[in-house]
């Protein structure tokens, strides 16, 4: 069944993003972490040898994880594994593909590879995810082949306020880009550096082509349902578990705030007794914004 | 004619989507109160089946959901819905609600690489498309299932009474047979459940 043509794969890949909806991928950098966020209900996992908050306190190049420390989370999860290459540094995706990664994360998160060009993910079979702050760098990651879109937020922070600004300026762009004449889409196109089909697609249906996710700094159940009633179809938590005091209790929560986004009762149920949750970073103390790279 | 959609996590909204263009009434099901109303069929849709099984159990779903399709519930599952179903899980111990007699093999085709679509016949609805994706396909099926179809020698849908289960997603395929075929089960089936 490998002789799927390239426009089927790439639906493949849409329609694999859509099953992980509604749910929770969580950042593991051992195969007992990957076992806990699983039994904890993530429906995927991120392998990374450091999550976010580490690579920030370490400083230096941050680039893709060892081969080796990914299989292992592969052999210890039934679910989908993900995991990050850096920005244009194709090499690393080539070899992530090569050990069947379920989907890369082309990420801010790490060291950028380019400075100009990012990867040209039409190339490769498996998917792509890749953040985005704003409607245009959505647009241009799912021009390049990305099957799923992230707010970029700013990760290992703790702080969910960019991934707000974030999601809140995406949807108020497609509002816009919903209610033009259809002779102002042309111009639209060229504020936003993409193709004439995408534009027509938000015009026609409100909504990017893709799934879309909130990424960057979600650390508590409310910051899930937050992130889920501003129109995120599901979250990725990095740092928020793993960093915190209980994070099998914290990743249980989690998951059933997206579940449950709406019903402020459940929250308060789950929001009880869950220990310390990671310490935060305000927007104003970060040294290095993350979300800059790449655009 | 009123569906249940299991909206826990997955492409429930595919499913409504399909439905609510047939005519049929949609409702999410999240927790147990959702279930207080008339139900006539039942979605368990695709995403993952750890994830959609453990909240079942947590959220109080579990055994209203099981009490409902032992007592003729028409349900509708696809891909992970298959396994939520599946009495035996080949290689794990355990299973979920276990009314479908059959051993249901997870990932059977691999990771995501090994992802496909593919057009095949379905019996009691003729050629569809059909989109696996880290599909499961069926082992083993008891006496009284109906095989429906079959891929390259591999079982992919079955029927047993009123459950209707499926390896790939007719919910993301754009052809709206299956749901059309489900929907006149629930209509046959009308009770009170």
């Amino acid at each position: 069944m490998g002789n799927q043509t390239e426009k089927t794969r790439y639906e493949l890949n849409k329609e694999l993003a859509q099953m992980l909806k509604g749910g929770v991928i969580m950042d593991v950098t051992t195969p007992e972490q990957a076992r806990i966020a699983q039994e904890a209900g993530a429906c995927a996992v991120m392998a990374l040898e450091r999550i976010p908050a580490d690579i920030r306190a370490a400083g230096g190049v941050s680039r893709m994880s060892d081969p080796a420390m990914i299989k292992g989370i592969q052999e210890a999860v039934s679910i989908p594994v993900m995991a990050k290459c850096r920005i244009g540094h194709f090499a690393e995706a080539q070899i992530l593909e090569a050990i069947e990664i379920d989907y890369i994360d082309e990420s801010e998160v790490l060291s950028p590879a380019d400075d100009v060009y990012h990867i040209d993910k039409t190339q490769f079979k498996v998917p792509f995810v890749c953040g985005a702050r704003d409607l245009g760098e959505a647009l241009r990651r799912i021009e390049e082949g990305a099957a799923m879109i992230r707010t970029k937020g700013e990760p290992g922070t703790g702080d969910v306020i960019q991934a707000v600004r974030h999601m809140r300026q995406m949807n108020r762009e497609i509002a816009r880009i919903r209610s033009m004449r259809e002779d102002e889409l042309f111009d639209c196109v060229k504020e936003l550096q993409v193709s004439y089909d995408l534009v027509k697609y938000v015009h026609e249906n409100g909504r990017l082509p893709v799934v879309n996710f909130a990424a960057g700094g979600v650390a508590t159940p409310a910051d899930a349902a937050l992130m889920m009633q501003l129109g995120a179809e599901g979250v990725f938590v990095g740092s928020g578990i793993f960093k915190s005091g209980d994070p099998q209790k914290r990743a249980a929560a989690i998951v059933k705030a997206v579940t449950n986004y709406k019903d402020a009762k459940l929250l308060a149920e789950l929001s009880e007794n869950l220990g310390e949750a990671m310490v935060g970073i305000n927007e104003q103390e970060i040294a290095l914004l993350m979300a800059e790279r790449g655009k | 004619m009123r569906i249940g959609v299991l909206a826990v996590q997955g492409a429930f909204e595919e499913h409504e989507q399909m439905l609510r263009a047939l005519g049929a009434e949609c409702f999410e099901i999240r927790q147990r109160s959702d279930l207080s109303g008339r139900m006539d069929g039942l979605v368990l849709p695709g995403g993952e089946s750890t994830v959609m099984g453990k909240l079942l159990r947590e959220l109080g779903l579990f055994q209203p959901l099981w009490k409902k399709i032992e007592s003729g519930l028409p349900v509708l599952a696809t891909c992970a819905g298959l396994i939520l179903l599946a009495e035996r899980i080949s290689g794990e111990e355990g299973s979920h609600l276990g009314t479908l007699p059959v051993t249901v093999k997870r990932n059977a085709y691999g990771r995501q690489l090994g992802s496909f679509r593919t057009e095949a016949e379905m019996k009691h609805i003729g050629t569809i498309p059909m989109h696996f994706i880290r599909a499961p396909y069926v082992e083993k099926v008891g006496s009284d299932v109906e095989v429906l179809a079959e891929v390259d020698g591999r079982i992919v849908a079955v029927r047993y009474k009123n459950q209707l289960a499926l390896s790939f997603h007719p919910e993301v395929s754009g052809d709206t047979s299956v749901h059309r075929y489900f929907l006149r089960m629930c209509e046959n089936a009308r009770g009170d459940f």
